[in-house]
């Protein structure tokens, strides 16, 4: 399948001596929606400045569709659409000013530029907001600016930056039911963002980045098997002086009416609520402790820390 | 890029920064109203009338040249010196750099503006000069060409500086300390030939004494350097800038890490 984004040995160090990114290499495929994972400081947004070219890699390949950015880096840029974390536009400028000079810096003739300054105001509900001043406009409404913004040269590669932070739910939701249709009509996409439930209901694929190195690269499904166990937070009808001693299940009281349960992706759960009824015990609603992925990436995270963390010197007496 | 989406882009910033200007004009082509109306009434009228002629001219006829000049010079500096770093400062200078536009492009959009205002400016106090003293250009080339280039050079002292620039502190003090003392000794209100030798020596050191008096052989055709000397400066200088200018965009410095 051909190539969207090609990365390999990519590293950036600072002048300071910070390495940020380690030697990354992983791909995009056309057409898919990834996810770009990882805690603050690993190295995600330094990946996405590489590739909008706001900071300098210090070695290591990029090509984009197939472009070398060392090679012709300006063709590179005209099939790739940002949004970054921070908002980065003139706080003084009419929200359609904001599209229609980044359609011009795109060389998009100025009818074209109106057109598409439309189509994405309406698409992403700030048509009515079009002659506001920036500074005047919400938070919520800022960063789907910055949206329609990276889209008004519509982008083959759309590279969105933690873009629901600060969001509301509904209009967080309502931002994935555009990108879902967007990554459909064949934008590649790539995500970065802190609500793993956001990675996990919009991506196929998952690169997860810590410290500079790709802990994880796989598609969302794959990855998802490798959790090999659940944490579930059962709702009791009658409440307990102590958890019941079940021999397969790890269970804690975490109060009388709640018992959290570890559950083994190889134990069925039929089991568990036998055993529990075999007790006496009622369970009136059961939920997962957190989201798959979220129990995922925590997992690699600390499995990620422990590697790096030296052992500890052995003590004399 | 192909050539014509190279011209939009351009077209694009130089549209904004002139749309800037023309939108706050109170703050950018007022200020230089009132300023130079001012210098008009207590240079030219008040005192000039004491003073007699210079160089040949009246006082009034001599300085107007000199004044137009001077508020080329700090509008075209301060347009671009302020809009480029306030776009660093907000950030959306990124929304350039990450375009595919190459950099010569943002430069030049930004040069075309900080050249429009000057030139805005310089036509404002040209029309208020009227109402003081007789005007006629002597040789509209010279005028022209010498307006043209020092509005250029400007801009991009301004570009330059808006670079290196880390707060809103380190934009104004080129303005004040360098261009400031460098306008009133550039022979804005005298004759350098008034000068003792030590201080005519001295003068000629100051760029802006030959740009004032090429500006001045241009409207009223009397100069006290050569036009030789002005054109090979100001075009040494334009050259010189740009290169500077440009290199700054290609190493990144201040905008990218």
């Amino acid at each position: 399948m051909a190539l969207a984004l090609e990365v390999r040995e990519l590293r950036k160090s600072y002048a300071n001596g910070f390495s940020a990114l380690k030697g990354i290499s992983f791909d995009v495929c056309d057409g898919d929606f990834m996810a770009l994972l990882g805690p603050n400081g690993a190295g995600k947004s330094t990946t996405i400045g590489i590739l909008s070219s706001l900071v300098r890699k210090t070695s290591g390949t990029v090509k984009i569709f197939g472009i070398d950015i060392d090679v012709d880096f300006s063709r590179a840029k005209q099939l790739v659409g940002i949004v970054p974390q921070e908002f980065n536009f003139s706080q003084f400028e009419k929200a359609s000013n904001v599209l229609q000079l980044e359609a011009g810096y795109f060389g998009i003739p100025r009818a074209l530029a109106a057109e598409r300054t439309e189509k994405y105001l309406h698409a992403l509900g700030l048509w009515d907001k079009r002659n506001e001043t920036c500074r005047m406009l919400s938070g919520g409404m800022k960063r789907r600016l910055m949206i329609a913004r990276a889209l008004v040269h519509e982008p083959r590669l759309l590279i969105l930056d933690e873009p629901t932070a600060g969001v509301d739910i509904e209009l967080r939701r309502s931002l994935w039911v555009y990108l879902r249709e967007l990554n459909q009509n064949g934008t590649t996409i790539i995500l970065t963002t802190h609500y793993l439930e956001e990675a996990e209901q919009l991506c196929r694929t998952i690169n997860i980045i810590d410290e500079g190195s790709i802990v994880a690269s796989d598609t969302m499904k794959g990855l998802l098997a490798r959790l090999d166990k659940e944490t579930f937070i059962l709702d009791l009808s009658q409440p307990l002086t102590q958890p019941p001693s079940l021999p397969d299940y790890l269970l804690r009281l975490m109060d009388p009416l709640t018992l959290e349960v570890e559950v083994r992706k190889t134990q069925p759960i039929n089991a568990l609520f036998s055993q529990l009824s075999a007790h006496g015990i009622q369970v009136r609603s059961m939920r997962n402790k957190a989201n798959r992925l979220e129990e995922l990436f925590v997992n690699m995270l600390n499995r990620n820390s422990t590697q790096h963390t030296p052992a500890p010197a052995p003590v004399s007496v | 890029m192909n050539a014509q989406q190279q011209l939009i882009a351009l077209q694009t910033i130089a549209n904004k920064e002139v749309r800037r200007f023309l939108r706050i004009w109170p703050q950018t082509l007022l200020p230089g109203a009132i300023t130079v109306t001012l210098y008009f009434l207590i240079f030219g009228n008040l005192i000039g009338g004491r003073i007699g002629t210079m160089g040949g001219h009246p006082y009034m006829q001599f300085i107007v040249p000199g004044l137009i000049m001077m508020m080329v010079i700090t509008n075209s500096y301060s347009n671009v010196v302020s809009s480029f770093f306030s776009a660093k400062f907000q950030r959306s200078v990124e929304e350039m750099l990450i375009s595919p536009m190459p950099n010569r492009i943002i430069l030049a959009g930004y040069v075309i503006g900080g050249v429009a205002r000057g030139l805005a400016v310089g036509l404002v106090v040209t029309l208020i000069a009227l109402f003081f003293a007789d005007l006629g250009i002597e040789n509209l080339w010279v005028t022209v060409t010498i307006l043209l280039l020092t509005a250029t050079l400007f801009s991009l002292g301004g570009f330059i500086n808006a670079v290196y620039a880390h707060s809103f502190d380190d934009i104004s003090i080129v303005p004040t300390f360098v261009l400031t003392p460098l306008t009133y000794l550039g022979g804005v209100f005298y004759s350098i030939d008034m000068l003792p030798k030590f201080w005519q020596a001295v003068s000629l050191a100051n760029p802006i004494v030959y740009i004032v008096n090429g500006f001045r052989a241009g409207i009223l055709g009397s100069s006290d350097v050569s036009l030789f000397t002005t054109y090979s400066i100001l075009i040494f200088c334009v050259l010189g800038m740009s290169v500077w200018a440009w290199w700054l965009l290609n190493s990144g410095r201040g905008l990218r890490q």
